[in-house]
């Protein structure tokens, strides 16, 4: 069943940008190249939910009586609780007894020696994800394999540069790159359930800080059940040596996945930390509930990007991820900054709203962001910008891409409150649309409660035009080259605001996601 | 050589015929004048023969050095070799007129089978180019037209001429909105392209043009097709009493 997948190469860096997004377009084959699944046996809690699988997820992580104490809450919370229903998707019902809450890989257990005593297909995986071997075996618990310095990071990367890797598959992380060197640095990087027992202080004290446990139907869902993400700390003073990143991958039927990460970056601090998401091609839709809090103190400041791709459901809109995500951003102190970038072409639904509170006078927020849906994707996509502090300033780049007949419904608030003098933002939000069955929303909503506040909205909606296809096809361009040309140029500010190797990934993903919505 | 036999196009969308049994031949090395009045199909011709959509082909034939060109998309018919620079340059906000030229280059390398340019040898290149064509770079880096002037516009069309090498060039109107400077820079940097293989085919309305890029065979359609061919003195004669008496002539 994994037989047909390419793996795909990640793109060279040196290389021109923009002819990497023609070759991904001609080198992957199949429309959702991350489409594989991995047979992997896994251990899974029965189905369905109640305070058993709560109690048992805390079992497995090993956590402290606080930490059970604090997912119960939640857990009671969410059963008083209703979903949410204004966004502006449609999908059938979720039986929220019909899930697994909890799924690991069963070669977890045991720490394997070597790279041969290793799942075989769990590193299969990770090829398929373009992470090298040298990654591969750390992810895979090979034990020293992270003692030794490791040249030729992931594939296609600037020379010297280097990315720390956290992937979590499933429900559990499974392994983290570059400990050693991090924690030189002072940097903490590790999965949130290592956090919870070798950091508790710092868990207890920031978790839900930024999104409260009841903050909303799917965060208070994800309190009480999240099985792992990311956790980082950047202490006073340092800027992380190197790039964060996580890969989540959904791969056994019928899981939600949960994760909850949180990133506090100490006063004066700087760290920039990636995103990225897969998940393999399913008939059944899958749920994931992310929950992600960011703490940025005095003049620190967080870059987070994310390229989300999971698995969009099929042209006729079977399967697919579920994907509602509580993102929040907290300025604690002066002069912090804090940067959203997304790119999100996966998932049926998409329901996202990462957002920043500018509670520290002079603090700044930005969110870029590029949300492609084809076919019958849907995705209400935005931000919220919460002006608290004085001088703050925002500034928000939304590109929305439809194609097929897809719903793109960009949902955004700049709340400016009564001691936020002389705050500004900054909205740009612009609609493409390719042929003439998608939809393009926009909802903007602004709220100014003091006089000396600015705030500017531009929107546009724009066609790609037959015009242009045209210019380009008669220069040599195949009709997908053209498209993805042109849909490249209409997201290039947000492209610009990713890293290096996230920004060509991005490019190809965009060339991807549209395969099919021409001609 | 490009050769067009007794071609018929009608709109995809209505009963309306366009060309009426068009037959022109270009052999390689010479350049070729199409002058005619407002609506005798000029513009659908390059549009045909390029492949854009919304015409169909009734009736006739157009080849490429033998190569069916009706039969091929227009990124193959690039590939083979055949050009339009259009009288309209269509802009395309975001898309850097470098990244935009290396695509191109690189597309149709692909499609002929050859070695894609590397960024090196590919910079090296469009600075040569850009360059000889006095196109500054400047010009290479703003987005593909996006607030490019009429001359500007223009001369990016003959730069991407110089980079695609084609065999076989068509200006649609080339010389329209060019004040006089614009006009000689843009014949200056075709001229510079002539070079005893490539043909071109230059559609215009005014004589002017062709005092600069001088023409081997001057046609002048009517209608749907050619009604009168013969040397450069034919754009004269139309320069200095219009259509009127060759459209007499015919009827």
């Amino acid at each position: 069943m994994t037989s047909m997948e390419k793996v795909a190469k990640a793109p060279k860096v040196k290389e021109g940008v923009d002819q990497e997004t023609v070759d991904a377009v001609q080198s992957v084959g199949e429309k959702y190249k991350y489409g594989f699944e991995t047979d992997i046996e896994m251990d899974f809690a029965p189905k369905g939910l109640n305070e058993d699988i709560v109690r048992l997820i805390s079992k497995k992580n090993e956590e402290p009586e606080w930490m059970l104490e604090w997912r119960l809450q939640a857990f009671a919370r969410w059963q008083q609780m209703e979903e949410p229903d204004w966004a502006m998707v449609n999908y059938p019902e979720i039986d929220f007894q019909d899930i697994y809450y909890y799924a690991r890989p069963k070669s977890m257990e045991e720490k394997p020696k070597s790279l041969d005593d290793v799942d075989p297909k769990l590193l299969a995986t990770y090829e398929k994800l373009g992470i090298p071997l040298k990654e591969q075996m750390i992810l895979a618990g090979v034990e020293g394999a992270d003692q030794t310095p490791a040249d030729g990071r992931i594939e296609g990367q600037a020379e010297g540069r280097k990315v720390a890797v956290d992937a979590v598959f499933d429900s559990v992380s499974v392994g983290t790159t570059f400990k050693e060197e991090l924690a030189r640095a002072g940097v903490i990087f590790c999965s949130i359930s290592e956090a919870i027992r070798e950091h508790p202080d710092l868990v207890r004290k920031y978790l839900g800080s930024v999104v409260p446990q009841s903050d909303n139907y799917y965060a208070t869902l994800n309190s009480a059940v999240f099985s792992d993400g990311s956790f980082v700390y950047i202490p006073p003073g340092v800027r992380c040596p190197m790039e964060l990143s996580t890969y989540f991958r959904i791969n056994a039927e019928n899981t939600g996945q949960f994760e909850r990460t949180l990133i506090i970056a100490d006063k004066g601090s700087y760290v920039s930390y990636l995103e990225g998401c897969t998940a393999p091609k399913r008939d059944t839709a899958q749920l994931h509930a992310a929950v992600v809090e960011l703490v940025i103190m005095e003049d620190a400041e967080i870059k987070y990007s994310t390229v989300q791709n999971w698995f969009p459901g099929d042209e006729e809109g079977k399967g697919g991820i579920y994907n509602f995500v509580t993102k929040r951003a907290d300025c604690r102190g002066d002069r912090a900054k804090v940067m959203w970038t997304q790119v999100e072409t996966g998932s049926a639904v998409t329901w996202k709203y990462p957002s920043c509170i500018l509670r520290g006078d002079d603090s700044q927020g930005e969110f870029y962001s590029i949300a492609i849906t084809n076919n019958m994707q849907q995705a209400d996509t935005g931000t919220k910008m919460i002006h608290l502090g004085k001088n703050t300033r925002s500034r928000i780049v939304s590109k929305g891409i439809s194609a097929g007949r897809a719903q793109n419904t960009y949902r955004g608030l700049v709340s400016m409150h009564p001691r936020a003098k002389n705050s500004r933002n900054y909205t740009q939000c612009d609609s493409l649309l390719i042929g003439d069955k998608c939809g393009a929303h926009t909802v903007p909503y602004i709220e100014v409660r003091n006089n000396s506040s600015r705030v500017e909205h531009e929107a546009t909606t724009s066609k790609v035009d037959d015009e242009q296809l045209f210019y380009c096809r008669s220069r040599g361009m195949n009709e997908e080259e053209a498209l993805a040309l042109i849909v490249n140029g209409f997201a290039k500010e947000v492209l610009q605001a990713l890293p290096m190797e996230f920004a060509m990934e991005a490019q190809s993903l965009v060339a991807i996601s549209l395969e099919g919505s021409v001609g | 050589m490009l050769e067009i036999k007794d071609l018929h196009v009608k709109l995809a969308d209505e009963d309306k015929e366009i060309l009426k049994g068009l037959s022109l031949r270009v052999p390689s090395g010479e350049v070729h004048a199409i002058m005619g009045p407002n609506g005798s199909g000029k513009s659908t011709m390059s549009y045909v023969l390029s492949g854009k959509d919304g015409y169909e082909v009734t009736s006739g034939s157009a080849t490429l050095d033998g190569a069916d060109l009706l039969e091929m998309e227009p990124e193959e018919r690039a590939a083979a070799g055949l050009f339009l620079a259009f009288q309209y340059p269509v802009e395309i906000p975001g898309v850097g007129n470098m990244t935009f030229l290396r695509t191109a280059v690189n597309s149709q390398r692909k499609l002929r089978g050859e070695e894609e340019l590397s960024a090196a040898e590919f910079l090296k290149l469009v600075r040569t180019r850009a360059k000889s064509l006095k196109i500054d770079a400047d010009m290479l880096k703003r987005p593909v037209n996006v607030g490019f002037s009429g001359g500007e516009k223009k001369r990016n069309e003959i730069l991407q001429m110089a980079m695609l090498e084609p065999k076989m060039c068509i200006l649609d109107e080339t010389d329209s909105g060019l004040d006089v400077d614009a006009m000689k820079l843009v014949a200056e940097g075709v001229n510079a392209l002539r070079d005893g293989k490539r043909s071109f085919l230059v559609i215009t309305h005014y004589q002017r043009l062709l005092d600069h890029i001088k023409p081997d065979v001057v046609h002048i359609m009517a209608d749907g097709r050619i009604i009168k061919t013969g040397g450069p003195e034919l754009a004269l004669e139309v320069e200095h009493n219009g259509y009127a008496d060759l459209l007499a002539e015919v009827a």
